[in-house]
């Protein structure tokens, strides 16, 4: 259920906490095993991390679901992660989330067609200065246009191709 | 402006060991390596700097750090708090990006002072670029001798590791920052007992703010004196203050304590052309919101903005010009609340939902004026009533929203719309 790599990668967090305190790698092991389940969890992966970590699989739940990082339906290859907090939401932040869905066809909280985007509104990203911004995987994208958001969505389609 | 967290912002890699040592950079680590620093002779300094925890709640760091066990057996931990999320807030980001090495010396230097030999810097899940950073930084650090065991034969021994969130606003409460670095749930604990006594896996722990630990070294390096001379009575130093919303150069400031409202507001390109400042949230979501003749009365320090009846906070100061619907805003924290609440105590958990339908009942035209009295009615009965203050976080917008903005929540209930925007957003 879990790859040698990903449980290659859990060791290394575990690695970092004192012995018999491996479930504090809980959070990353998730996280791990959702990026190569392509971006969501299930319950045969929970349970998978559970009896990795040696934790009851009720903990490990009650992580998947209390955090918002973790997925439970099937994303888009790329998630779009909309800040739509205070000033994000002072500097435009609805009227692109609704230019966004129109560009992409996507409602947020749902996934495209072709699987190659979903789009999610989230509170505050913590780059208030660069508002209105969004996240994509690891990536900021700040002090966004409607013209930024085409040249972005269009560099995602590119990358896919 | 920039002496501390920001001094090496405009230089070429400002995040690099070598730019840091250039700068004076572990210079106070060194000190103690070499058995040149007493822990007494740190807690003396940082007291006299009057330095107050940078992640909103002021408490003195000199006075935290005393509170720990020192001497006591067994393991002691060292936390930093990088769960930065209160809305408006983006300081923390920008030291984990350019001066992650103050972070690693100030908690370095604080394990030294409280007998801990392990620290943890807890940075939010969606700070991939700033882990990252940090990262480096820290693998910068042990290359050079800097952390580890018996330091340079020093017989001082520090290991810093980071830990990586996974979006939830209230791990930036300390007690559920430590759940969840636990690998929980993060949902707070009640103090006491206080995390100096049973903290992380039980044991005593510290946890201080980035941007208070990117603070330490350079107070001791040049004194706690000359720290505190830099900001005014009871607000020693100087400080970052994330200035966003409707100005047109929205940025990070670090300015000394004291400096006034207008001043700021002028570095931040001011608001945009026609515009007029409608109100001012100072220290972040969470703190009272402020109409704009108070705000312009405030200097930036503790006790001037709590004088004009809000919070210095994080120092997360959110600018709204006279296009603000306030009702709209509101309800878009009122939401955030009711989002991020964990869940725990009843008042927070059912109050928050109250709060935020009430608000979205108004927004959609079916607001009755009876619901201003219930919504101070729900915030009452939040307000000190939960085991952390993400209640009050909760209750103190509406009540300070409602109070000063009230004849926009009439209206917008008498109109079933808003007296400033023609097509406020649905939240």
């Amino acid at each position: 259920m879990i790859s040698e790599q990903a449980k290659q990668q859990i060791d290394t967090w575990v690695a970092k906490y004192p012995a018999g305190c491996q479930s504090s790698a809980v959070m990353e092991a998730l996280k791990i095993v959702q990026a190569e389940n392509d971006g969501s969890l299930t319950s045969e992966l929970i349970q998978a991390v559970a009896d990795y970590l040696e934790m009851p699989v009720i903990s490990v739940h009650e992580v998947a679901t209390f955090y918002e990082n973790y997925n439970h339906k099937p994303v888009g290859k790329y998630v779009i992660r909309f800040c739509h907090n205070i000033s994000c939401m002072l500097n435009g932040a609805d009227d692109l989330i609704s230019y966004l869905e129109t560009k992409t066809g996507v409602k947020t909280g749902e996934v495209s067609e072709d699987g190659l985007v979903s789009v999610k509104k989230v509170e505050c990203l913590g780059a208030c200065v660069g508002a209105p911004m969004f996240q994509i995987g690891d990536q900021y994208y700040e002090n966004l246009t409607q013209q930024k958001i085409d040249e972005i969505l269009d560099g995602l389609r590119s990358e896919v191709k | 402006m920039n002496e501390v967290c920001f001094k090496n912002i405009d230089k070429e890699n400002p995040s690099s060991l070598a730019t840091y040592e250039g700068s004076g950079g572990y210079s106070v680590w060194r000190k103690i390596l070499h058995g040149e620093l007493s822990p007494e002779a740190i807690l003396g300094e940082l007291k006299t700097s009057g330095l107050r925890g940078r992640g909103g709640a002021g408490f003195p760091t000199g006075l935290k750090w005393s509170f720990m066990p020192r001497n006591q057996d067994g393991q002691k931990y060292v936390v930093c708090n990088s769960d930065e999320g209160e809305p408006g807030t983006c300081k923390d980001r920008d030291i984990l990006r350019f001066n992650p090495h103050s972070v690693i010396e100030g908690m370095a230097i604080a394990g030294y002072v409280m007998g801990a030999t392990v620290g943890y810097n807890y940075i939010r899940g969606e700070f991939m670029e700033p882990y990252y950073r940090f990262e480096e930084a820290l693998k910068e650090a042990y290359d050079a001798g800097l952390l580890g065991h018996d330091i340079g034969d020093s017989e001082v021994n520090f290991d810093l590791h980071t830990h990586l969130g996974a979006g939830a606003y209230i791990c930036g409460e300390e007690t559920a920052l430590l759940e969840s670095l636990e690998g929980k749930k993060g949902q707070p604990r009640f103090k006491p007992p206080f995390p100096a006594n049973v903290g992380l896996y039980g044991m005593p722990t510290t946890i201080n703010n980035t941007e208070s630990f990117a603070s330490v070294p350079d107070i001791l390096a040049r004194g706690g004196q000359w720290f505190a001379d830099l900001g005014v009575p009871n607000s020693g130093g100087c400080k970052l203050f994330s200035v966003t919303g409707h100005v047109t150069k929205p940025a990070n400031f670090e300015i000394p304590m004291g400096t006034p409202f207008s001043e700021l507001l002028e570095m931040a390109g001011g608001l945009r052309e026609g515009r007029t400042l409608k109100a001012v949230i100072p220290g972040g979501s969470s703190t009272p919101v402020l109409p704009a003749d108070d705000a312009m009365k405030m200097t930036m320090d503790y006790d001037s903005i709590e004088q004009v009846g809000s919070m210095l906070g994080a120092g997360s100061v959110i600018v709204m010009d006279d296009t603000t619907c306030m009702v709209a805003a509101l309800t878009r924290l009122a939401h955030f609340y009711y989002d991020e609440s964990c869940g725990q105590c009843t008042p927070c958990r059912e109050g928050t939902g109250w709060m935020y339908r009430v608000l979205k009942r108004i927004m959609d035209g079916q607001g009755k004026m009876e619901d201003l009295d219930l919504l101070m009615s729900v915030q009452d009965k939040i307000m000190g009533n939960t085991i952390c203050a993400l209640g009050d976080a909760a209750a103190m917008p509406v009540e300070s929203f409602i109070r000063h903005f009230r004849h926009e929540f009439e209206y917008y209930i008498k109109h079933g719309k808003s007296m400033v925007l023609a097509h406020p957003k649905q939240i």
